[in-house]
């Protein structure tokens, strides 16, 4: 267990390389401790994610990969900080935290089944005045998904799972987001589709720099579109790189994350 | 520990704190010795109060009591449906109605003698409230106290209406039942003595009830209905059941009314009624052992007392109290929940430290 | 013939009065979960300040006008200071806390304005219109044409404005709605005033044929209750068509079947409840009832 000692080191030198232009300390977690109740699921989290990065957090299961997005966006309360380009994002609202420029894109996607795929959209725009700016998003969520247009007017329910977590990034995208947060974007879908979402997410991030922290268990896709990535486990960074520092370390790999890359 | 005694605790705004504290697992076997005695003791002296009392009060506040236990039985089955069962009543003063017309009817166009209509007052309220129970209790808490509310509104056109049967708005006046000359009694003692049995009965009754299987099953259910059913509770089973139960009691409560008073009319039983037990075992203490002893010296003096003041004022304490009680346990009986369970826990290992 | 179309608009008449109310009821579970059994006593005290502003020489109309606006701030604050503690309680805690309020508020309408009955003015012309042998009650078409505006307004609302849409994401997925950084504490206050708002529209509808007393709303709570378990309690459409029939099947019973009359017409609605209960629980329009976990 030497690694978690080294972690923040190997994240910092790591950061140097590769923050393409943007704040390297766009995102900074520190020392964040969130659980549900009386059960402690983070034990002490700091990271940094550069602006414009894509930053993947890996893990097994019940590492605590949700409770870490639940606890950037708000919905779970913890100890320690969390700022977003110098402001202060712990211990405010979920709603707040929205309206301060983070869009997370929840486990299960949060659609808003009985309603159309154009409300739903445009329920991600919600805290947005401009009208105009609104309508040319649309547009711009509709090219990235050209699905999503063939649907406007149908329920969302029923849309397929990939369509849907399209729909879902969409709908976080509608809010000019500058970090997205995504958890298990790839959870129960087909291995064709999750390939397509993970295209569409990095042409995302580098058409329009935005900012976006993955969360996934298929540590493979993920590692092929981020900059950066944390392995958790039990609640704990216990290994931070490049992404092709981790892929290539496959003997760390293999035990951090408990199968094969 | 008796089952029913433990609930009192968890029930108790103090009891919150009580039960957080007992999560550290404080070993309970000595000291629920010495609560039990004390209990015993406690119980001894009030029984031996509620003996003397009718020979010391002027006939007033003899009768005063006897109305406070008759409420009180009719707050045991209430607690047995809301504080037990968890499931919310707003027509018991409709079954309450229905023992005491019973009793009425039977005593007025029957000639029954009148300990007859006590268990059969009992057992008309139990069928109709099992009858309304079986399409009440099929879903969510919310439908039965739907149908009861529309049951409680029904019944006082309904029972004007039945004029032969009921006396309609003018309601039948009957003989109190009159003292057996061994007892040498007064007939407002006799009456007392008689709602003092009845009570005592009540309480037995739910008490056994609620230490038997079904009394956990029952438990069960109300902590957490999902839970209940994969152990193979059906949860409709037994809020039927607990319905009907809690309807009996109404009804035998009822009964004892009819004889206290010695009348009944359509307007004694309105929905204001069965809002008042629902207030009365709220602010004495759902699911606890002597709420319905407390809610029922609750509702037979806080309007006496507040009326004073202003018609209203006994509906503004009861609506403002009900509130403040559901936030003072601000779990409310979720909270019930975690702490039945860490109380079946602590009974579990207590039966085992006591075997060893 | 022509005597039961009379009824049957007739019904339709009550009918409206109890689907406002009912869907008062529906707006607040949607988005909370909760059936406010306070509802029918907040129209009742609602149609009290209606009256203290007629009674004080104010047209009817701005009368109205005044009472809503005041019922919506009115049903925002009880959201805020009173159910907001008991937020996501169990749904024992919450049913009890409403009928406190229940209590509450019948008895504080009672020690305002005294348990004597007033008599409210119609704003409805009296006579009927003649058409084809059946005389249609101005005051009858007047609720139908109230409760209808207020019902398409409250349409347009949901479908074409900002905050409508916002609502519905909430009664839907309020964690989701947080997210996209809806205030959805703020959302659910609004929805308590509008149920508020909503409610005493058929508050002041019913009190002219009523009269004003402190316990007129009950009867009319159960025949929205029953309107609402009919039409299915998360159905806003429901709630409406389901108002329609318990009134026009109320005044059928009533007039039709002489065993019920007018004195048992209120076992009307119990009967609808239990009937919906036994053979389809999720009513007309509601999604398929689950029992909550």
């Amino acid at each position: 267990m030497s690694e978690p000692e080294n972690g923040p080191k190997a994240e910092e030198e790591q950061g140097a390389v590769s923050a393409a232009g943007g704040d390297r300390d766009f995102l900074v977690v520190d020392d964040l401790h969130a659980g549900y109740g009386a059960v402690r699921v983070l034990h002490g989290v700091s990271l940094r994610v550069g602006e414009g990065e894509i930053c993947a957090i890996l893990g097994p299961n019940g590492a605590g990969k949700t409770t870490l997005l639940r606890a950037l966006c708000g919905m779970v309360r913890g100890r320690g900080s969390v700022r977003l380009d110098g402001t202060t994002l712990s211990g405010r609202s979920p709603d707040t935290v929205a309206r301060r420029g983070v869009a997370h894109v929840p486990e299960g996607r949060g659609t808003f089944m009985p309603l159309t795929v154009e409300e739903n959209l445009r329920l991600g725009a919600y805290a947005r005045r401009n009208r105009a700016e609104v309508q040319a998003d649309l547009e711009r969520v509709y090219g990235h998904f050209p699905v999503l247009k063939e649907r406007v007017k149908q329920a969302a329910g029923s849309l397929s799972g990939g369509e849907q977590q399209m729909l879902a990034i969409g709908r976080a995208l509608m809010s000019r987001p500058r970090v997205l947060l995504l958890d298990e974007p790839s959870l129960g879908l087909a291995p064709m589709v999750t390939r397509e979402l993970f295209g569409i997410v990095r042409s995302i991030n580098q058409e329009e720099r935005t900012t976006v922290v993955v969360v996934e268990q298929n540590a493979h896709l993920a590692l092929d579109i981020a900059g950066q990535a944390h392995v958790l486990e039990s609640g704990r960074i216990v290994l931070s790189g490049s992404a092709g520092e981790i892929k290539a370390d496959e003997q760390v790999a293999q035990s951090y994350l408990g199968y094969r890359i | 520990m008796s089952e029913s005694t433990d609930t009192t605790e968890t029930t108790e705004a103090a009891g919150a704190a009580e039960a957080v504290k007992g999560g550290s697992g404080t070993p309970p076997g000595v000291a629920g010795y010495a609560v039990r005695n004390w209990r015993m003791l406690a119980l001894g002296a009030l029984l031996l109060l509620a003996v003397a009392a009718p020979f010391q009060l002027v006939p007033f506040r003899v009768f005063q009591l006897t109305m406070v236990m008759v409420y009180a039985v009719a707050l045991v089955g209430l607690n047995l449906l809301v504080g037990h069962a968890g499931q919310i009543s707003l027509g018991h003063g409709a079954f309450f109605a229905v023992g005491a017309y019973s009793t009425a009817v039977m005593m007025y166009h029957w000639d029954l003698p009148y300990p007859v209509t006590f268990p059969l007052a009992a057992a008309v309220a139990f069928v109709l409230g099992y009858a309304f129970g079986v399409p009440a209790t099929r879903l969510r808490g919310l439908y039965l106290a739907l149908v009861t509310l529309a049951i409680a509104i029904f019944l006082v056109p309904l029972l004007k209406r039945f004029e032969s049967v009921t006396g309609g708005s003018m309601g039948l006046t009957l003989e109190k039942p009159e003292p057996p000359a061994w007892t040498g009694l007064a007939q407002d003692q006799w009456l007392y003595f008689l709602a003092l049995a009845g009570t005592v009965l009540a309480f037995l009754v739910v008490h056994y009830l609620l230490r038997s299987r079904v009394g956990r099953a029952m438990h069960s259910v109300r902590d957490n209905e999902t839970a209940a059913e994969v152990m193979g509770v059906r949860p409709a089973s037994y809020k039927r059941r607990a319905f009907a139960w809690s309807s009996m009691i109404a009804g035998a409560a009822g009964c004892l009314y009819t004889w206290t008073i010695g009348f009944v009319s359509p307007d004694s039983f309105t929905v204001n009624l069965s809002i008042t037990l629902l207030a009365g075992i709220v602010v004495g203490g759902l699911g606890s052992t002597w709420g319905p002893l407390l809610g029922g010296l609750f509702v037979m003096f806080v309007p006496s007392w507040s009326q004073d003041i202003n018609k209203a004022a006994p509906g503004v304490i009861f609506g403002l109290l009900i509130i403040a009680v559901m936030y003072v346990a601000p779990t409310g009986l979720a909270g019930l929940a975690g702490r039945a369970a860490h109380w079946f826990n602590k009974t579990r290992s207590n039966r085992i430290l006591r075997k060893g | 013939m022509a005597d039961f179309v009379q009824q049957f608009v007739g019904g339709l008449g009550a009918g409206a009065i109890y689907a406002s109310l009912a869907l008062a009821l529906v707006l607040i579970y949607q988005f909370t979960g909760i059936v406010n059994f306070a509802q029918g006593e907040l129209a009742m005290f609602a149609t009290y300040i209606a009256w203290t502003f007629i009674d004080a020489g104010l047209p009817f109309w701005l009368a109205l006008v005044l009472t809503l606006a005041i019922s919506f701030v009115g049903g925002m604050l009880i959201e805020r200071v009173i159910i907001r503690p008991v937020e996501g309680a169990p749904e024992l805690t919450l049913v009890i806390v409403t009928v406190g309020l229940f209590i509450f508020v019948n008895a504080a309408a009672g020690w305002i304005w005294s348990f004597l009955i007033k008599d409210f003015p119609n704003p409805f012309p009296g006579g009927a219109l003649q058409a084809g042998g059946v005389s249609l009650a101005y005051s009858t078409l007047g609720v139908l044409a109230v409760v209808g505006g207020v019902m398409g307004l409250l349409y347009l609302m949901f479908r074409y404005t900002k905050i409508g849409l916002g609502m519905r994401a909430v009664a839907t997925n309020p964690e989701s709605a947080r997210l996209v950084g809806i205030r959805v504490g703020w959302t659910l206050a609004f929805g308590w005033g509008l149920a508020a708002l909503v409610g005493a529209v058929s508050g002041v509808l019913v009190a002219p044929l009523l009269f004003l007393e402190p316990n007129m709303m009950g009867g009319v709570l159960i025949y929205a209750f029953a309107a609402a378990t009919l039409g299915g309690f998360d159905s806003p459409l429901g709630a409406v068509v389901g108002g329609l029939i318990v009134g026009v099947a109320e005044t059928l019973a009533g007039s039709y079947v002489d065993f019920i009359g007018s004195d048992l017409k209120i076992g009307v609605p119990l009967a609808i409840i239990l009937g919906v209960l036994l053979l389809r629980p999720q009513g007309l329009f509601g999604r398929a009832v689950v029992e909550r976990a």
